[in-house]
């Protein structure tokens, strides 16, 4: 059993990470939360040496009532949800696909699994080049073999684009995971079932899906996370033009592009607590497995 | 009874499988084989791209005008850095919380989970000023800090998640036997624990080279890792497919290979133990 001792060098060699931690939380959080308060305009020479003017809610105000919020705010919505039921759906396919025999099964996963491993600023570039321009890229060479006018992909259909890039690099993460969760599955239930005479779309709805719905609340949950942030997709294909602008986006550009720091802090703010409302479900679901 | 799957049924799953696992990859394949041909072959028909010639010429171009080896290297750095000197945080930390458990050990984890779901760009301006006023912007040394950071929880998690499978028996019995914290964790723990942590570096190498926020908006020319360094390219001059391609697939190549070994441990460190 744990001693008094091995208690004391427990919370010791707990020490560095929680305070490294809780000094990375704080501390960027108080800054962001100052200056949402404040009138900050670096580049017009307000400067914390100086003293910023305190302008009570107004930035949380302006935000909002900006013209480009609302729109951006939909914008997240469209691509966070298009790629979550794209990766989804798709991704429990895949799964039921590869849990089936068949020949070079591992050589089929680590296709599938490959796109998450390139990184954002590759990915986009590729999709935006070689296959979504309108004059060189392989989307154009296909529809101008069948007599079709190539799109102009990331301008005409922006975030239909936008949807796909991303949702290429996350479905290997949904597939894995729910493949991971079908091979946990009772083999012979599904034999029962089988042999009791249920076809194959009654055994995944009643069986398959059943088993699979607190994975794919985890998928969702985790990707909405990390889809409510991307960034480098938008950044390199098109700078948040045509429509393509996330609430991610808009507060990069309120902050680093014009540097209005009070407007965006304000904007970071909403940002911080939209991911919250989305982490506590995650937390109570994690925190359910700790448990287990 | 094992399923007994006729060779018909099986055939067809595997014909199905290869094709769709070859759409999904396609991408990837279509880099490398831009990045073997000529300029002017790349941008032409993908039935004139596969019979032109190929040429490695692109990648000695690449490293002249760009001086690739110099981002690849700062791409090793941060991402290898800040990886093993968050595990060397991490280890201790995981080590006493999965071996002496108090009541608010669960807390803890899920407090330190909870800065993870921290939207990077909520505190963008508090940690770009900071790195001006401490000299961190277009660093290496702020990069491995702040990617260090970001990971920490994941690394931990991991970490406690592997640690936690250790049977509790095995350490009894070492104290048992007199064994003092500092043997029982050199001679008993360690052996035991090194597959949980070289899966743990694993992963989190690969999402540390792979991260586009902090690397795009901390870095400029001189710290620039391979993110950022392909960002450049979104401006392009002249004919530059094959360049791009080489570029992209000498940065993707090595990670790649890397994911391969670590799609298990994929699933345990980002749903943070919750499907195994």
């Amino acid at each position: 059993m744990a001693t008094k001792n091995s208690r004391s060098a427990a919370r010791f060699m707990m020490a560095p990470a929680v305070i490294l931690l809780l000094g990375w939380m704080l501390v960027p959080l108080m800054m962001t939360l100052y200056f949402s308060f404040k009138r900050y305009l670096p580049l017009r020479g307000d400067s914390l040496e100086d003293g910023l003017q305190w302008v009570g809610f107004e930035n949380y105000i302006r935000f909002v009532s900006s013209s480009s919020f609302w729109p951006s705010v939909l914008t997240t919505l469209i691509i966070v949800g298009g790629v979550l039921v794209i990766t989804v759906v798709l991704g429990i396919f895949l799964s039921l696909l590869l849990d089936q025999p068949l020949w070079g099964q591992g050589f089929v996963r680590i296709m599938i699994i490959s796109p998450f491993f390139v990184m954002p600023t590759v990915s986009g570039l590729v999709w935006k080049n070689m296959f979504m321009d309108p004059t060189n890229g392989f989307f154009a060479h296909i529809w101008r073999f069948f007599g079709a006018q190539p799109i102009e992909w990331l301008s005409q259909a922006s975030l239909p684009s936008i949807i796909l890039i991303v949702s290429w690099q996350w479905l290997p993460f949904a597939a894995l995971i729910l493949l991971t969760a079908i091979q946990s599955l009772d083999s012979e239930q599904l034999e029962a079932a089988e042999m009791d005479g249920a076809p194959p779309i009654k055994r995944f709805f009643f069986i398959i899906l059943p088993h699979l719905s607190r994975a794919i609340t985890v998928v969702i949950l985790i990707q909405t996370i990390f889809l409510l942030s991307i960034f480098a997709e938008i950044f390199v294909t098109t700078s948040g033009a045509f429509g393509t602008k996330t609430l991610t986006y808009l507060i990069f550009q309120r902050v680093l592009e014009s540097q209005n720091v009070g407007l965006g802090s304000a904007g970071g703010v909403y940002a911080i607590i939209l991911a919250n409302i989305v982490a506590i479900f995650l937390m109570r679901i994690v925190g359910k497995s700790l448990d287990a | 009874m094992a399923r007994s799957v006729s060779t018909q049924r099986k055939t067809f799953n595997t014909v199905l499988a290869w094709a769709v696992g070859l759409v999904i990859f396609f991408p990837i394949l279509w880099v490398f084989i831009l990045s073997l041909k000529a300029e002017g072959d790349a941008i032409r028909t993908p039935f004139e791209v596969l019979t032109s010639g190929w040429t490695l010429e692109n990648y000695t171009v690449v490293q002249e005008r760009s001086n690739y080896s110099r981002h690849l290297w700062n791409s090793v750095i941060i991402a290898g850095g800040s990886t093993l000197l968050g595990t060397l945080i991490a280890v201790p930390a995981a080590w006493s919380m999965a071996f002496v458990p108090s009541k608010r050990t669960k807390d803890i984890l899920m407090w330190m989970l909870s800065t993870k779901m921290l939207p990077a760009v909520g505190v963008l301006y508090p940690i770009y000023l900071m790195f001006i006023k401490l000299g961190l912007l277009d660093t290496r040394t702020g990069l491995v800090i702040v990617l260090m950071l970001i990971n920490l929880p994941i690394i931990i998690w991991m970490l406690y998640t592997y640690f936690k499978e250790i049977p509790v028996d095995i350490l009894e019995a070492a104290r048992m036997d007199g064994a003092s914290l500092r043997e029982e964790i050199l001679y008993v723990l360690t052996p035991m624990a090194i597959p949980g942590i070289a899966s743990t570096i694993l992963l989190n190498v690969i999402l540390a080279w792979n991260e586009a926020f902090w690397t795009l908006n901390l870095t400029a020319a001189t710290a620039a890792p391979l993110t950022a360094f392909i960002a450049s390219y979104s401006s392009p001059e002249g004919l530059f497919y094959a360049k791009l391609s080489a570029a992209s697939a000498m940065a993707i190549a090595p990670i790649l290979v890397m994911g391969w070994f670590s799609q298990k441990q994929l699933v345990r460190g980002l749903t943070f133990g919750a499907v195994k």
